[in-house]
């Protein structure tokens, strides 16, 4: 299943932690979205947090980014207790977050889009104004870097491929010095080449020593090159191991809810009932 | 498919080769004023050939006067455009501002420097009014200003009818401070035996700054940003509530200088003017290339849009047709200035 360029090295690593969730918890009103999550992610690891619809991933990555703030627990960046007011706070602790819609402007270039709220600048007072030459030139080296080919910096994001929009996001974020970079179901909407391009970067993001929270619902996704995994239900924490631990089929089975997944595929397989409205649309389609 | 196939394995790195770099053609095609240019050209040729009276010198100056005090305050609402807003006040803002002024130096009776002064601080005090509830209410902000276009509006005919008892506030051509005002505001530079108006100058200048400020400054892409994608730029830290408030002020400055011009070039000001020309200045904007949408759009192409107003407002008179078919010919110049900028950019897209 998992080939080699993309192993991962398993088992509890000496890698130093970057962020670390004692029991977070996040409430709205008296909804628990997220109740005692644990979790820790070390440089060069990948920690992938795996959960069906509504499982709390999404909250979990707002607290991670700074869009929301826990209420529950402890968040610690590099051992220092932080409360983030906003995504900015965030980014100066050096955790990136890539979106599922990606953060990026349709309407914008590729080198403006790269540099969004980074501009580089030259000059000084009411001649302070964007550096284009050498955002270009390294907006044009990072992605080569990571060895993306785009045709024309020039050209708006809007008209490239979702796999090209992936890959220029974590660009850009591991070019702003991010130390943790979270990424929000980065394959959810693509094919299956694109998913395996966008799987390399990924993994050439923890070579390049960051540390990865993978967040996805792609079980297969994320045992190709994840080192450790948390699967959320229903906002808690329902298995916490690492690579050496797992099994795909495990982790397969344990994402689709376990024992939930039993009891319905006991209630699905009666034999010799086919379903009312299937048999009478084939017996008038026979007739 | 089958291309893309036979085509040999490219080494990693290297130009996808299903995509060709785009042409100087495209590239000039993609820019967002060139819909608008080409309008412009149309419309020149169009009354050159059938007017006279356009072809001479002075009423071109005449042209750029019209288009200039349209074009001021259309640069403001393209920009605030391009940040993803709308502003209806704007129009009448200008008479507030004006209004503002004569009838605060007037009553405490002033040099008219004071009132110019505290108009700019009531202008910029409104447009970060409409920013901040826009922000604070998250509201569109169609609504908004809406809002704040009737509260100006009766604003202006009520106190101006309070202390002047009137429909007009009261001339200020015997103040102190007013030669220099008008100066500043409403005088004429002689150019080669043509009259050019002083706002002529100002709108260069402004346009100047503003292409500036959106191209190649930090701002600009924050405008950009804001407008395009505003979950986007928060998430990268762009500070998308001040760019927008900041966007209204800057309607709420040039609504100061167009409203300083109209005070000093009339003396007094009609309390019920402005109702109507906020459409006016978003359709300058629209020809001029900006999308409804947001974050797309230029200031040159403000400056063409209020140029193609400037002179279809002038060449019907100077044509000598009936000056009533006007709003009928800015109807269709909007249609299809928006029908010619979708066709070009989508085509500037797929090359």
């Amino acid at each position: 299943m998992s080939t080699p360029e993309l192993d991962a090295g398993a088992g509890h690593s000496p890698n130093q932690e970057i962020l670390r969730l004692e029991d977070v918890g996040k409430s709205y009103g008296n909804v628990h979205a997220l109740r005692g999550v644990s979790l820790s992610v070390r440089q060069g690891e990948i920690t992938c947090v795996l959960g069906d619809n509504g499982a709390g991933k999404s909250t979990l990555i707002k607290i991670i980014a700074g869009l929301h703030q826990h209420t529950e627990g402890r968040f610690t960046v590099n051992g220092e207790a932080v409360r983030f007011g906003s995504p900015r706070e965030a980014l100066d602790r050096g955790i990136a977050t890539v979106y599922q819609d990606l953060a990026l402007v349709p309407l914008m270039s590729i080198w403006r889009n790269f540099f969004l709220g980074s501009e580089l600048t030259r000059g000084s007072g009411p001649l302070r104004r964007l550096d284009v030459e050498r955002m270009k030139r390294v907006t044009e080296e990072e992605l080569v870097k990571m060895g993306i080919s785009v045709p024309d910096l020039d050209r708006h994001v809007g008209a490239l491929s979702g796999g090209q929009r992936q890959c220029i996001a974590i660009a850009r974020a591991i070019h702003f010095g991010a130390k943790a970079l979270v990424l929000d179901e980065p394959t959810a909407a693509l094919g299956v080449k694109q998913s395996g391009v966008v799987l390399k970067y990924i993994a050439k993001a923890r070579d390049a020593g960051l540390g990865v929270v993978f967040i996805t619902h792609n079980p297969h996704h994320a045992h190709l090159v994840g080192n450790h995994f948390v699967i959320l239900n229903r906002g808690r924490v329902s298995l916490d191991a690492g690579r050496g631990d797992v099994s795909l089929d495990r982790l397969t089975n344990e994402m689709a809810g376990g024992a939930e997944l039993e009891a319905l595929s006991h209630e699905l397989s009666r034999p010799g009932s086919t379903p009312e409205p299937a048999a009478a649309g084939r017996t008038t389609t026979e007739n | 498919m089958s291309q893309a196939v036979q085509a040999a394995p490219a080494p990693p790195g290297s130009v996808d080769d299903r995509v060709r770099r785009r042409s100087l053609l495209a590239s000039v095609l993609s820019r967002p004023e060139v819909g608008s240019l080409v309008g412009a050209v149309a419309v020149f040729a169009l009354f050159f050939a059938v007017a006279p009276t356009f072809r001479q010198a002075a009423s071109f100056a005449t042209v750029l006067y019209a288009g200039s005090t349209i074009g001021i305050m259309a640069l403001a609402v393209a920009l605030l455009m391009i940040g993803g807003e709308f502003d209806l006040s704007a129009g009448v803002a200008v008479t507030t501002s004006a209004l503002f002024a004569s009838t605060f130096a007037y009553q405490l009776n002033l040099n008219l420097w004071v009132g110019v002064a505290a108009a700019l601080v009531v202008s910029l005090g409104i447009g970060a009014f409409n920013g901040w509830l826009l922000m604070r209410t998250g509201l569109p902000s169609f609504l908004i200003t809406l809002g704040t276009f009737f509260i100006l509006q009766g604003v202006n005919l009520g106190v101006t009818k309070l202390l002047t008892g009137n429909v007009s506030s009261t001339s200020v051509s015997d103040m102190d401070g007013f030669e220099q005002a008008r100066a500043v505001f409403a005088s004429t530079v002689p150019i080669g035996g043509v009259s050019v108006k002083i706002t002529v100058f100002w709108w260069l200048l402004f346009v100047a700054i503003g292409t500036w400020v959106l191209l190649r400054t930090k701002t600009g892409n924050w405008i950009f940003a804001a407008g395009g994608d505003k979950a986007a730029a928060r998430a990268v830290g762009v500070p998308v509530r001040a760019t927008k408030i900041g966007l209204f002020m800057t309607v709420g400055f040039m609504a100061w200088f167009v409203g300083m011009h109209q005070l000093f070039s009339f003396n007094a000001i009609q309390s019920g003017g402005g109702v109507g020309q906020e459409f006016i200045y978003i359709i300058a904007a629209v020809v001029g290339g900006c999308l409804l949408t947001g974050g797309y759009g230029s200031a040159v192409g403000s400056a063409i849009g209020a140029l193609i107003f400037g002179m279809t407002s002038l060449g019907i008179v100077y044509a000598g047709w009936d000056a009533n078919w006007f709003k009928a010919f800015l109807g269709v110049m909007l249609l299809l200035a928006t029908i010619v900028n979708m066709i070009v950019k989508n085509q500037a897209a797929k090359r």
